[in-house]
């Protein structure tokens, strides 16, 4: 089963309307290539889950500027200022999660898990609407399970099968993005054959990956550059 | 004249005593990031939410891997016995109680032990990060902080007027003037830095606070 596709062919699998999931932290394990592949797609109103929304004009950023975002939930948009003048005007919804419960609903929502309960956020400004629970006389925080009709992931190096490996801090929230989406798309820097990967060290098993795409845009010391 | 930059520095200095030997750590972005540097790598294991233990200074920083940086974005090193995890499994180490202390900048931290951190009434909030999760989980948080706002306000409090981070209570708040501990919902004064007056303190303070020496002298 050959999982191996373009950029342009797996963007078919992207609709207006969908939620998409897009790893990274800042541009740090951003799937680059990808993103890029998005912005030209005629698409809108999309709702990303993502930490971030890139940099201004960089990343996910650029997806910003041209208007096809219509929800964005994620941890910290403060690296990009252009998140707050599209929310300003209304042309953008903004759902903020502690990252922790941002990263623990994608978990969840990988894992068939419908929501939980956590502390984080009690008593908060983020509480607001929410249900409290008392578990042994703490007050815990109803959070739901989050998932996407499309995962937009990055890795170091793949098999052909789709069995990851990440590469350092790039790992961050791409490994529980792989499993909370319907369509998942893994951008990766090396492809090599089944047996190569070590069974040991695989840390995304192949079932959950839809779809491989050698990457093209790389960050590197200089910025992201075309590889 | 003491720069910005140098008080920030003294304050990284002083709490970067208080990491105990072989503890896990989480800098928080500010003031906190600089306490690395100040502290024993060989006796500390820094951890960062976005998916490492084992943070280690960057010794030659031309030298950086753009797929290597801490929390706040920065590029840093990898310590012997580091190890990398996804986000779900860096704040399930956070909010399960594994990390034993976090050092955290504040807007406020008022006189109940609550502070806030992450907004500013008036203006869109655009980002939370970690900063809640650190607060429901680490077994104890540290804030580093400048005394007052740089409008010469106090920054400790009667009570918070910017929205608050967690209904938990820090442990320890230390500025350039002086270190202070919660101690059965009170807070305490147990240090002055070296220099500055018991006065220099009331006058920059706005919480209430008693004075509870700390028996052994730093």
């Amino acid at each position: 089963m050959d999982k191996i596709r373009t950029a342009e062919e797996v963007m078919q699998n992207v609709k207006s309307g969908d939620t998409i999931m897009v790893g990274g932290f800042g541009l740090v394990g951003a799937p680059l290539t990808l993103i890029d592949e998005l912005t030209r797609q005629e698409v809108n109103g999309l709702t990303i889950i993502s930490n971030n929304l890139g940099e201004a004009g960089k990343g996910l950023g650029i997806l910003l500027r041209q208007g096809k975002i219509k929800k964005a939930i994620g941890s910290y948009f403060t690296s990009n200022r252009e998140v707050g003048d599209h929310f300003n005007i209304g042309k953008l919804e903004i759902q903020l999660m502690p990252q922790g419960t941002m990263s623990e609903s994608i978990r969840a929502g990988g894992a068939g898990i419908g929501a939980y309960y956590t502390k984080t956020g009690v008593g908060t400004e983020l509480a607001k609407g929410k249900e409290v629970r008392v578990i042994n006389d703490e007050n815990y925080l109803y959070e739901e399970a989050l998932k996407a009709n499309v995962a937009l992931i990055k890795a170091q190096k793949a098999d052909t099968l789709g069995n990851l490996i990440y590469y350092k801090t790039t790992r961050n929230f791409n490994p529980i993005m792989a499993t909370a989406a319907d369509y998942v798309i893994a951008e990766v820097d090396e492809i090599v054959e089944p047996g190569e990967l070590l069974p040991e060290e695989i840390v995304t098993p192949h079932l959950y990956i839809d779809a491989i795409v050698k990457s093209k845009l790389i960050l590197t010391r200089e910025g992201v550059v075309e590889r | 004249m003491n720069t910005l930059k140098d008080v920030q520095e003294l304050i990284a200095q002083r709490a970067a005593q208080e990491i105990t030997p072989f503890a896990t750590v989480n800098l928080g972005i500010g003031i906190p990031t600089l306490i690395a540097k100040y502290a024993d790598s060989d006796k500390v294991f820094f951890h960062t939410e976005n998916g490492m233990l084992g943070v280690g200074e960057l010794k030659h920083p031309s030298n950086f891997d753009p797929g290597l940086v801490n929390a706040g974005k920065l590029p840093v090193a990898e310590e012997t016995g580091a190890s990398y995890f996804h986000s779900a499994d860096s704040f399930a180490m956070i909010r399960g109680g594994h990390v034993e202390m976090a050092f955290l900048g504040a807007l406020q931290v008022d006189e109940s032990g609550f502070i806030a951190n992450w907004a500013v009434p008036g203006k869109n909030i655009m980002g939370v990060g970690g900063a809640m999760d650190l607060l429901s989980g680490a077994k104890k948080i540290i804030i580093t902080t400048n005394h007052c706002t740089k409008n010469g306000e106090p920054k400790l409090v009667k009570s918070c007027t910017y929205p608050i981070t967690s209904t938990r209570k820090v442990n320890t708040i230390i500025t350039e003037l002086a270190v202070f501990e919660f101690v059965n919902d009170r807070l305490k004064l147990i240090e002055l830095m070296p220099g500055v007056t018991l006065e220099e303190v009331a006058r920059n303070t706005e919480a209430d606070y008693e004075i509870n020496w700390r028996k052994e002298s730093k």
